[in-house]
């Protein structure tokens, strides 16, 4: 069904806008310039052929030690015709720097929140939004948790942890050899040496 | 930490018909403190419905004395911190603790908020005692409400007995026996 949507777009854009497109478990994909990212969008929206009104997800993945490094992930529905596309555009380079897309708001309203997500895990910027702040995390936070090189047991509080003599000599968590079997100690990423 | 045990040396003397009892004072307050325990529920997350459950009428937590919910903190005795705790959140838990007249207790409610659980990260505060002083540890993912009566009463002997230090509800046997007669059955 939606291997149609993906004809329409080639047919409209060409190769040099739809990167690449696949197909998993009839899920079709799209692989968008990230140049073209909103007029595609606006193209999928309005054209009377797909009419992609809704915007199910947008979410971000980072790809580790790839090149473009980020990719921005947006699942659409169209009510209309029960059809879904998923769309990808790849941005930023290997140190997560220059990761920028346009928004999608002005197309859709809804993702206005899903973009403060992404920009709140990921750092991803989105041009054009209308109040891009931190959504989950607060201001204080450094650095953004979902990128792999986030050391996993990194973790920044807001207020000091308690000390002195009322204080139970140990408090959670524990040594690294201690607590759950599926702890976090293998879990950090490490930038292959050249 | 987590034995119950009462000593006392309260009396009743009975001449006669009637009688009197002798106390001490602070043993009076104590066991007036213990049965009047005003609660205040931070309550975040899934926990919560076990705390319901507690507090309603199946195993009535009003039995103790400290079924009344306050949700002003300057008029509660005991904070219950029911579910998790994420960094974000615990500087209004700190807040909330501090505009709590003395005498307060704090009871940690389920896995996360004595130690966080299995949330291991970025977000979420590893136990809110590093933030704020805790009296009971009940553990359980949920606890069952059995495990929250336990840590309750085991709070009331604590106040009894004007003891500080931090308890933790043990479970009622040792599960690993389970095991260990489960695996006899299907060996």
């Amino acid at each position: 069904m939606a291997q149609k949507l993906l004809d329409i777009l080639i047919e409209r854009f060409g190769d040099s806008v739809v990167l690449e497109t696949h197909n998993h478990c009839g899920d079709e994909t799209a692989v968008i310039d990230a140049a073209h990212w909103r007029e595609v969008a606006t193209f999928l929206r309005d054209d009377p052929r797909c009419k992609m009104n809704m915007l199910a997800d947008l979410c971000g993945v980072d790809r580790f030690d790839a090149e473009p490094r980020f990719e921005v992930v947006a699942h659409l529905n169209s009510l209309h015709f029960a059809h879904r596309l998923r769309i990808k555009a790849r941005i930023g380079d290997e140190d997560g720097e220059g990761a920028l897309l346009d928004s999608l708001v002005p197309v859709w309203a809804g993702a206005n929140w899903f973009e403060r997500e992404t920009y709140d895990m990921f750092g991803i910027k989105f041009e054009a939004h209308p109040d891009l702040r931190r959504i989950l995390l607060y201001e204080e936070f450094e650095g953004y948790p979902l990128r792999k090189d986030y050391p996993a047991a990194k973790t920044q509080p807001l207020v000091p942890y308690r000390e002195g003599p009322d204080v139970l000599d140990k408090l959670p968590p524990f040594g690294a050899d201690e607590g759950m079997v599926f702890g976090r100690k293998h879990l950090d990423y490490v930038k292959e040496e050249d | 930490m987590g034995e119950m045990i009462k000593p006392t040396t309260s009396q009743v003397i009975q001449t006669g018909q009637s009688g009197f009892a002798t106390t001490k004072f602070n043993e009076l307050l104590a066991w007036a403190r213990k049965y009047s325990l005003f609660q205040y529920p931070f309550v975040t997350a899934c926990c919560a419905m076990e705390f319901m459950s507690t507090a309603s009428p199946r195993y009535d937590l009003a039995r103790f004395g400290s079924e009344a919910p306050r949700f002003t903190p300057r008029q509660a005795d005991v904070l219950w911190v029911v579910g998790t705790v994420s960094q974000r959140q615990a500087p209004i838990l700190k807040r909330v603790f501090e505009q709590m007249t003395e005498p307060k207790w704090v009871i940690a409610f389920g896995t996360c908020a004595s130690s966080g659980g299995f949330y291991d990260n970025y977000a979420t505060l590893a136990g809110i005692d590093k933030v704020v002083p805790v009296d009971i540890y009940i553990p359980g993912c949920p606890p069952r409400p059995e495990a929250v009566l336990d840590g309750l009463m085991l709070l009331q002997d604590k106040i009894q007995r004007g003891d500080k230090t931090p308890g933790v509800v043990k479970p009622r046997h040792d599960p690993a026996e389970n095991l260990v007669q489960l695996r006899r059955k299907t060996g």
